[in-house]
């Protein structure tokens, strides 16, 4: 059963990636095989996680030992304008007793528990690879719980050796197509409505570009799933447009709406200054196209006029203080081309990307603003070359996530998380200058001449 | 005398646990030229490193024999062995911990035995000591997965003394509630009575923060194989944590250095002890220095116990730290409102609290507010919610500390280290109002408001 939705999700027609593929490279299917010893990255049941943890009112339950939730829970930097349930870690915490016995009974009591204690909207059970190896049914767990205590209970099949955490978003974002959205009808639905798939509220980032909706009188239904409340997930199936941010993440889930409900996508980026334009000028038309009055696709370029003129007088003073400076972009997916305008605009050199996660459309589109220098583009870069290059003097600072940050400072080098664990947003108009801004005060900060100046007794 | 609750709950809440495999990972952290690798989903490792590097602020090396369907299915020795090659090609270590999960314990996985016949057929593996670890996920917590790494370092590496002089040398088996800048504090101790320290694992040659000068993939420092392998040679061994005491014993049953083992190095008489047992060993008394920081440690007592008098702490954590700032604090007149731990520890039941329960941060929370509130919580980084909703203030101590600067020098052990502990304790009672109704500090600020 598993087996069968990972072989559908890992060979979605709505993936970009998947239609640039041969027939038979395209029926091995996408997920890639890790390597022992060499592995990087979360596993399914992580994926899962990140896609549905920004909920905010749900008790987010994980059946398993310690280790799944006891060494994560809180970390990831989603906000929430409400609820802050969702920031709990909840588990039962399975211990040797509970895999001689099977865990079943234990989780209906922790749901129960759960329930009782914190009234929540829903509850959504994450399995987990001891969960499933000692063969809890959990869908069974799921059902009688959510009959007989009125509460929706959400089974979440997404065992960590499913596969990497990619997987697992799209088993997340399966779940919610199966379980959750179409389940309300609200009252209120209008020809305005719009859901945004994929964006998790990082550091509060929906509020740099959920204003900019509101000014051209569109609703936002649902974000799935940042800052979301359970009831707006589950009654996004009203929604007129979907838009799709990190297309691979959720796109299967987008496909499906629209071929159930109707509901149709584009996939799109907050991230850079004319993307964000793009966006807009896209959900407009498409609301538009679904009813909408047709003053809405003039307005949005009134807004569209006036933002980008407002941003890039915003970046202009920035531009003595970063010309010249070299920056390597390490983060993939639309990242690896969408940032890249700007950064050149306040006149930085770009001197590579990396387009590891991203899509063939993705790679065009870096090439482009790269102007077609081929060697620009990197695919994984080892730690040691990185280090390198830091030491040659090739990169000045770095963007990236989290998991390189080391390899720049600790050759004394500039570096900025743009990646999940972000504290700044960096979304739409606002955040571009955002963005720039904390470039500036990292690349310009006083300390990196004095980190690296020998110490006296030492040569120079 | 404390009474000890496990309620075994169905439903942990806010956790307080994490996992024996990143606590034996942890340790791996303290050995030179060492690259661990889990035996479990791609998952198991993820968590564990992000969870160290937010603590360390460093980067972390950890490995995944990255386990999916089939494998779990037809078992792991492929993957085990796929994943040591490629490390020993990929990092060249000097040492592999291979550490077992949760995942692997359940289908019953030989890693032992696998990793016999794989180090068979690859000669690449012969300069490589492989120390293969049993710490499933579902048994114990931190301090269980840091002992049973140092046991498993102990019994696959330490070699019987043969005959050989003994050195002028003392092991430190430290647990895991002591942070590189403790390991650093008591290694400063052990040389001034002129001995040298076998520290097993030291983190404070490997995870103190320092910027080396190239690019390394394996741990940028610790205890090398050749040194534990000569432990058998020291005079005596000193374990620090009563998780310790198998670690300790098994190194005695192996090379008959004896041993002892120091429930806390954190408040004067545990102090005293550890240096009573320095004296003796390396047969100089205590130095000047010691004596001088004696009594700069006795003088912040007598600073410093106006502050704890009456205040209401709670704390939690692994067994080791719970009872070391219980200690700690309760010897300078503090009640402790709460105490949480992660698992049963007898020892616990000496603490001068009513009960000391197993659980979680929400068993916390319910008995800080059962006791009518409380002015101070001793705890890691999240229990942050707890200290947000009730306005408690937070003293961050034990694992993971993500959102403070510098959790891997932070000092409680020795005199210095608890002189500069209860500065920091006490300067936090001193600012806060109290929350404790019937404390002088609410007269204080009533009166001064009426005034």
């Amino acid at each position: 059963m598993l087996k069968r939705k990972i072989q559908e999700l890992m060979t979605e027609p709505g993936c970009a990636i998947n239609r640039a593929k041969s027939d038979t490279d395209r029926r091995k299917g996408c997920g890639t095989s890790l390597v022992p010893g060499a592995a990087a990255g979360g596993c399914a049941f992580d994926g899962a996680k990140i896609a549905l943890q920004p909920i905010t009112d749900v008790v987010h339950l994980v059946h398993g030992p310690i280790a799944c939730e006891g060494n994560s829970w809180d970390g990831r930097n989603s906000w929430s304008s409400g609820s802050s349930l969702y920031r709990r870690g909840f588990t039962t915490d399975l211990g040797n007793l509970d895999i001689v016995q099977g865990g079943e009974r234990k989780l209906y009591k922790a749901i129960r528990q759960a329930i009782k204690r914190h009234q929540p909207a829903a509850v959504f059970v994450y399995q987990t690879c001891v969960g499933a190896l000692i063969g809890d049914d959990v869908d069974a767990v799921c059902r009688a719980a959510a009959q007989r205590l009125g509460t929706p209970v959400i089974p979440i099949n997404a065992p960590g050796f499913a596969g990497s955490k990619n997987l697992g978003n799209r088993l997340g974002g399966d779940a919610l197509f199966e379980h959750v959205i179409g389940t309300v009808e609200p009252d209120d639905a209008g020809p305005c409505d719009i859901n945004i798939l994929g964006e998790y509220n990082v550091a509060g980032e929906l509020d740099q570009f959920r204003p900019l909706l509101g000014r051209l009188g569109i609703r936002l239904r649902a974000s799935i799933t940042g800052d979301s409340r359970y009831r707006d997930v589950a009654a996004a199936h009203t929604a007129r447009a979907n838009m799709v941010l990190c297309s691979q993440a959720l796109v299967t889930l987008a496909r499906r709406m629209e071929e159930k409900w109707g509901i149709p996508y584009f996939e799109g980026s907050f991230y850079g200054i004319s993307d964000t334009s793009e966006a807009l000028r896209a959900i407009a038309r498409m609301l538009v196209g679904r009813g909408a009055e047709s003053t809405l696709i003039q307005r949005t370029e009134d807004l569209i006029a006036e933002e980008e003129a407002r941003a890039w007088a915003r970046l202009a003073p920035y531009k003595a203080r970063l010309a010249g400076r070299k920056v390597l972009l390490y983060t993939g997916g639309v990242k690896s081309w969408s940032v890249i305008q700007a950064l050149q605009e306040v006149g930085m050199e770009v001197v590579g990307s990396s387009v590891r996660k991203a899509t063939e459309a993705d790679r065009i589109k870096a090439l482009e603003r790269l102007g077609g220098d081929e060697d620009k583009l990197a695919d994984a870069i080892t730690p040691r070359d990185m280090y390198a290059m830091f030491k040659d003097g090739k990169a000045d600072m770095m963007l990236s996530g989290g998991r390189s940050q080391f390899v720049a400072l600790k050759a004394r080098t500039p570096w900025i998380d743009i990646n999940q664990e972000r504290h700044h947003g960096y979304a739409a108009y606002d955040g571009m200058v955002e963005l720039v801004r904390q470039i500036d005060l990292s690349i310009n900060n006083p300390i990196w001449a004095r980190v690296r100046a020998p110490a006296p007794w030492e040569e120079s | 005398m404390a009474l000890i609750i496990d309620h075994n709950k169905a439903l942990s809440s806010s956790p307080l646990k994490v996992s024996a495999p990143l606590g034996a990972a942890l340790a791996f952290m303290g050995m030179r030229g060492c690259l661990p690798m889990f035996h479990g989903s791609q998952g198991c490792t993820a968590f564990a490193l992000v969870m160290m590097v937010r603590h360390f602020r460093e980067a972390i090396p950890l490995q995944t024999t990255a386990m999916n369907e089939i494998s779990t299915i037809l078992g792991g020795m492929d993957q085990v062995e796929q994943g040591l090659l490629n490390i020993a090609r990929r990092a060249r270590p000097e040492m592999i911990g291979l550490i077992s999960t949760a995942l692997t314990e359940t289908r019953g996985e030989d890693m032992g035995g696998d990793v016999r016949a794989i180090r068979a057929r690859n000669r690449e593996l012969a300069d490589i000591a492989v120390i293969d670890v049993s710490a499933p996920d579902f048994a114990g917590s931190l301090e269980t997965g840091w002992g049973k790494a140092v046991t498993a370092i102990i019994r696959q590496l330490v070699r019987p003394a043969g005959g050989k002089a003994a050195l002028n040398r003392v092991n430190l088996l430290p647990g895991c509630h002591l942070t590189p800048g403790d390991v650093e504090a008591l290694k400063d101790i052990v040389a001034g009575f002129g001995l040298e320290a076998v520290v097993l694992p030291d983190l404070s040659d490997s995870l103190d923060g320092h910027v080396p000068e190239s690019y390394m993939p394996t741990t940028l420092g610790g205890t090398g194989t050749a040194d534990v392998g000569e432990m058998g040679r020291s005079r005596l061994t000193i374990a620090v944590g009563e998780h310790m005491r198998i670690a300790a014993k098994t190194l005695e049953d192996r090379t008959g250095v004896p041993f002892v083992v120091l429930d806390r190095v954190t408040g004067l008489e545990a102090v005293d002890r550890l240096m009573v047992c320095l004296s003796s060993v390396a047969g100089v008394p205590v130095p000047a220095r010691q004596r001088r920081a004696r009594s700069q440690l006795v003088d912040a007592m007598l600073d410093g116990h106006f502050y704890f008098a009456g205040r209401r702490i709670a704390i939690a954590g692994e067994p080791s730290l719970v009872w070391t700032m219980g200690r700690l604090v309760a010897d300078l007149g503090a009640t402790i409102a709460a105490a949480v731990t992660t698992r049963t520890q007898p020892l616990l039941a000496d603490l001068p609290a009513e009960r000391v329960i197993v659980g979680d941060f929400e068993d916390m929370e319910d008995q800080i507010l059962e006791a009518g509130g409380c002015d101070l919580i001793i705890a890691n980084s999240n229990a942050r919610q707890v200290s947000t909703r009730h306005g408690i203030p937070l003293f961050r101590a034990g694992f993971p500390v993500f959102d403070r600067l510098g959790a891997a020098h932070m000092v409680g052990a020795g005199y210095g280290g608890t002189r500069d502990l209860i500065t920091g304790l006490g300067n936090i009672l001193m600012e806060s109002p109290g929350h404790a109704p019937d404390t002088e500090h609410v007269h204080d600020h009533a009166a001064a408001a009426a005034g």
